[in-house]
C-alpha cells in the first residue's frame, strides 16, 4: 500500500458518517456586509489601501496616461516596464517613450532577461481586473501578456484601475465573476506595498516586492 | 549588562526538558519584556480589527462550521484536491512522516540538480526539520521570510508561528547582520536591516533552482494553493524560481472557493490584525504554454505526520479545525512569560499543546498540557473555536492515566506514575466521602506538625503549606 493509500484508508476508517448542510456562506455576507454605490465603494477602497501606504490618484477616462508621467517624473524614473499585448501597456509604450520614460516591453520570456529584471527595472506598469473595497485590495489576473513579475519585482509598481469594476467583498468578486469555474495560473490579491514588521513588531515597506504601490483609479465624474 | 542570548538556541530540540527551558526564560527579564510587548501589541492589534462583538461571534460561528464540515469530508476532499490538481497539471505526492516528506522534496530537488532552494515561510517544512534534511544532502535551503531569514542566521527556530523572531531586539539582529551579512556595518536602523535582507535575498530569488513555500487554504473544487503574506518573499518563491514545491498538512483543505473569504479574514484579523494581508495568492497550475514567468513544475506534498491520528477521535479532531493565526499564543499567560523556545517543539504555546502530542507522541510531550492555568483565553480568541482547554484537559487524561489498551494516542499514559495516581485517588476518595473527609482533616489537624518543609514545585517559590490548627467546622462550632 502507498503512503497515499494509507492515509485515506486511515481516514476514511474514522470520518464522521455525515458532515451537515454545505456551510451558508452568502448569508453570512448578506447580513453582515452592505452593498455601496460605485461612488461609496471607491472612496472605502481608497480609505483602507491609502491607510496600507499606497498611493491613489483619480484620473478620468482620458487623463489617466498624463497622470502616469507625472507620477513617474515625480518619482524620476525614466524606465517603465509595460505590457505592450494590452491596450493601456501598448499606449503607454507608444505615448510615454517621447516624453522621456523608456518602455520596454514584458514580451519574451523570463529566462531570456531575469538579471535586468531584477537588477535593472526600477517600475512596472499592469492593470487591475477589479478591487475590494471592504479591504482596500486590488485584484489581478497577471496572463500571458501581462505575466506574474510585473507586478512584484520592480519597486514601484504602478496599476491601472476602473472604480467601475470595485466590488464590495472578496465574497461579492469571486461570487459575481463565477471564479470556481475557472480560475487562472495565478490569481492576486494586492492590499499595498510589500511589507514586515519582522524587526520588533516595527512596520517597514519594501521587504521583498514593491516599495511603493501608485493606483490610477478611473471615475466617471474626475 | 547585556541580552544574553537566547538559551536553547538548538537545533533538534528534544521536547524533554520542557519544564527546565520554561524556568530558565522566566528568569530571563530581556526575553520577558520582548514577549510581553509583542504580546500586548498583538492583542490590541486584534482587539482594533473585531469592534462589533456580534459580527466577530457569527463569524468565528461560520469559521468553525466551514473547518468542521470540511474536515468532515476530508477523504473525500483529499482525493478531489489530487483530481484537480493533476488535472490542473500539478504533481500531488502523500507522506505519511516527515521522513518520507523530506525524501519527496529532496528527490524533486535532485531531480533538477538544484543547488539552491528558497523558501517562503512554511511551519510544516519547520515540522520536518527539511532544512536540515536539504544540507545533508548538500542542498542550500534559504528562508526568505525576514523573520525566518534572521532566525536561520541565528541558528535558531521560530519562536512564534506568525512572528519567528520576536524573541529578537532589533540591536541583537544588528549584530546579527553585521557579523554575518559580508560588507554590513551595524546599524540598529529597522529599514536599513530591512533593504539589507532584501538585497541579499533578490540575488537569491534571482538564482534559486527551487521555491518552496506553504498553503494557508488548498481548495478542492478548483484544485488551487493559497497562500497569505506579507512581504512578497512568498510570491517570489512561487514565481521566480523554475520550479516551485509546496507542502502542507492534510487538513488545510476546503472544499469551495467561497469557504476562502471569512476564513482569509479571520486569519488576518486574529493573527496580526490586519484587515486583509498584503498579497492573497492562488496558485492552479505551474506556466501554461505561452505564458513567459512562473514555475514550469508545481508539485504538492500532502503531510499526514501524526493529523490522522487527531482525526479518529470525535474530540481531537476539533485539533485539526485549526488555521495557524497564532492568536491563542499571543492571548496566552504561559506563552507570554516562556516564549515559544521553551515548549522545544515547533508549534509553541496553546496550539502547539495540543496539536504536537500527535506528532511526536505523548512520550515527549507529556508535561506540556500541564503548562495551562486553564484560563481560558485560547479558547476565547480562537477564530475557529476550538475548545482548547478541553483539549488540554484531555490531553492530561490520556498523559497521566495508567496504560491501558486501544489508546486514542500514541504514548498515552505516559506520564503516569503509580505514587502520584495512589495519591490522587486517595484525594478523590476522601473528597467524595462525608465521613472520610471528616475524619481526613481531624487527622491533618491533628498532625499538622508532620508537614514537610519541601513540598515538591510547590515551595521552590513559595512558603510551605501546613493544614490549618482548627478546621473550618471546628470554627463554626465554636461561634457563640
Amino acid at each position: 500500500m502507498s503512503a497515499r493509500d494509507r492515509i485515506l484508508a486511515k481516514l476514511k476508517a474514522t470520518a464522521p458518517e455525515s458532515a451537515g448542510d454545505l456551510p451558508d456562506v452568502s448569508s453570512w455576507y448578506a447580513d453582515h456586509r452592505t452593498q455601496e454605490s460605485t461612488a461609496d465603494k471607491a472612496k472605502r477602497f481608497r480609505h483602507f489601501i491609502e491607510l496600507a501606504h499606497a498611493e491613489v490618484y483619480s484620473v478620468s477616462r482620458g487623463g489617466w496616461l498624463q497622470k502616469l508621467y507625472e507620477v513617474l517624473s515625480a518619482k524620476q524614473i525614466d524606465k517603465l516596464l509595460v505590457a505592450p499585448g494590452t491596450v493601456h501597456g501598448a499606449r503607454a509604450q507608444s505615448d510615454l517613450p517621447p516624453l522621456g520614460i523608456a518602455c520596454p516591453g514584458y514580451d519574451t520570456p523570463i529566462e531570456n532577461w531575469k538579471p535586468a529584471m531584477f537588477n535593472d527595472t526600477p517600475a512596472g506598469f499592469t492593470a487591475a481586473r477589479g478591487a475590494i473595497a471592504e479591504t482596500g485590495t486590488l485584484i489581478l489576473w497577471p496572463n500571458a501578456d501581462e505575466p506574474r513579475l510585473m507586478s512584484l519585482v520592480p519597486p514601484v509598481h504602478i496599476v491601472l484601475l476602473d472604480a467601475a469594476n470595485i466590488y464590495n467583498t472578496f465574497h461579492e468578486a469571486m461570487q459575481t465573476e463565477g471564479w470556481k469555474d475557472g480560475l487562472p495560473t495565478n490569481s492576486l490579491l494586492i492590499s499595498g506595498p510589500s511589507k514586515t514588521a519582522d524587526i520588533q513588531q516595527t512596520l517597514a515597506y519594501g521587504a521583498h516586492g514593491p516599495k511603493e504601490l501608485v493606483v490610477l483609479m478611473i471615475e466617471e465624474n474626475v | 549588562m547585556n541580552a544574553p542570548q537566547t538559551p536553547h538556541a538548538l537545533h533538534f530540540m528534544p521536547s524533554a526538558g520542557f519544564r527546565a527551558r520554561a524556568k530558565d526564560v522566566v528568569e530571563n527579564p530581556f526575553l520577558r519584556q520582548s514577549f510581553r510587548g509583542a504580546m500586548d501589541f498583538l492583542m490590541s492589534k486584534r482587539a482594533a480589527q473585531f469592534p462589533d462583538p456580534e459580527e466577530l461571534e457569527s463569524l468565528r460561528r461560520l469559521g468553525e462550521r466551514i473547518r468542521q464540515y470540511n474536515l468532515a469530508k476530508l477523504p473525500d476532499l483529499l482525493v478531489q484536491l489530487e483530481n484537480n490538481l493533476t488535472r490542473n497539471g500539478i504533481q500531488v505526492h502523500w507522506a505519511e512522516t516527515p521522513e518520507e516528506a523530506n525524501a519527496i522534496i529532496l528527490g524533486i530537488c535532485q531531480k533538477h540538480s538544484a543547488k539552491l532552494m528558497v523558501k517562503g515561510k512554511s511551519m510544516v517544512s519547520e515540522e520536518i526539520e527539511l532544512n536540515h534534511a536539504a544540507e545533508a544532502a548538500g542542498i542550500g535551503a534559504l528562508e526568505s521570510d525576514m523573520g525566518e531569514y534572521i532566525v536561520q542566521l541565528a541558528q535558531e527556530k521560530p519562536s512564534h508561528i506568525i512572528m519567528p523572531a520576536i524573541h529578537k531586539t532589533k540591536e541583537q539582529i544588528a549584530k546579527l547582520f553585521h557579523e554575518n551579512v559580508p560588507g554590513v556595518d551595524y546599524t540598529d536602523n529597522v529599514d536599513a536591516l530591512i533593504q539589507i535582507g532584501r538585497n541579499v535575498l533578490r540575488q537569491k530569488f534571482l538564482e534559486a533552482d527551487i521555491g518552496l513555500s506553504g498553503v494557508n487554504f488548498a481548495v478542492a473544487e478548483t484544485g488551487t494553493l493559497c497562500l497569505v503574506e506579507n512581504e512578497g518573499n512568498g510570491r517570489m518563491c512561487t514565481t521566480a524560481p523554475p520550479v516551485h514545491i509546496a507542502i502542507t498538512g492534510i487538513e488545510k483543505i476546503v472544499e469551495k472557493l467561497e469557504h476562502v473569504p471569512p476564513l482569509l479574514s479571520l486569519l488576518t484579523r486574529s493573527a496580526t490584525g490586519q484587515n486583509i494581508s498584503t498579497y492573497f495568492n492562488m496558485i492552479s497550475s505551474p506556466r501554461k504554454p505561452g505564458e513567459k514567468d512562473g514555475p514550469g513544475e508545481v508539485h504538492l506534498v500532502l503531510l499526514d505526520n501524526g493529523r490522522s491520528q487527531a482525526y479518529a477521535d470525535e474530540q481531537l479532531r476539533k485539533t485539526l479545525q485549526c488555521i495557524r493565526c497564532g492568536a491563542c499564543m499571543n492571548h496566552c499567560p504561559v506563552y507570554t512569560r516562556i516564549g515559544g523556545h521553551a515548549y522545544g517543539t515547533t508549534y509553541p504555546g496553546p496550539i502547539g499543546k495540543i496539536i504536537s502530542p500527535h506528532m511526536l507522541g505523548l512520550e515527549a510531550t507529556a508535561n506540556m498540557a500541564t503548562a495551562s492555568s486553564l484560563c481560558g483565553a485560547c479558547g476565547e480568541v480562537c477564530p475557529v473555536k476550538i475548545p482548547i482547554p478541553e483539549l488540554l484537559i484531555r490531553l492530561r487524561e490520556e498523559s497521566f492515566t495508567a496504560p491501558h489498551a486501544n489508546p486514542a494516542m500514541r504514548g498515552q499514559g505516559a506520564g503516569h506514575n503509580a505514587r502520584t495516581s495512589a495519591i490522587w485517588r486517595a484525594w478523590s476518595a476522601i473528597y467524595s466521602s462525608p465521613a472520610l473527609y471528616r475524619t481526613a482533616s481531624w487527622l491533618a489537624s491533628r498532625f499538622r506538625w508532620l508537614t514537610p518543609r519541601k513540598q515538591a514545585g510547590w515551595t521552590s517559590v513559595r512558603t510551605p503549606l501546613q493544614p490549618a490548627s482548627k478546621r473550618l467546622r471546628d470554627l463554626i462550632k465554636e461561634r457563640p
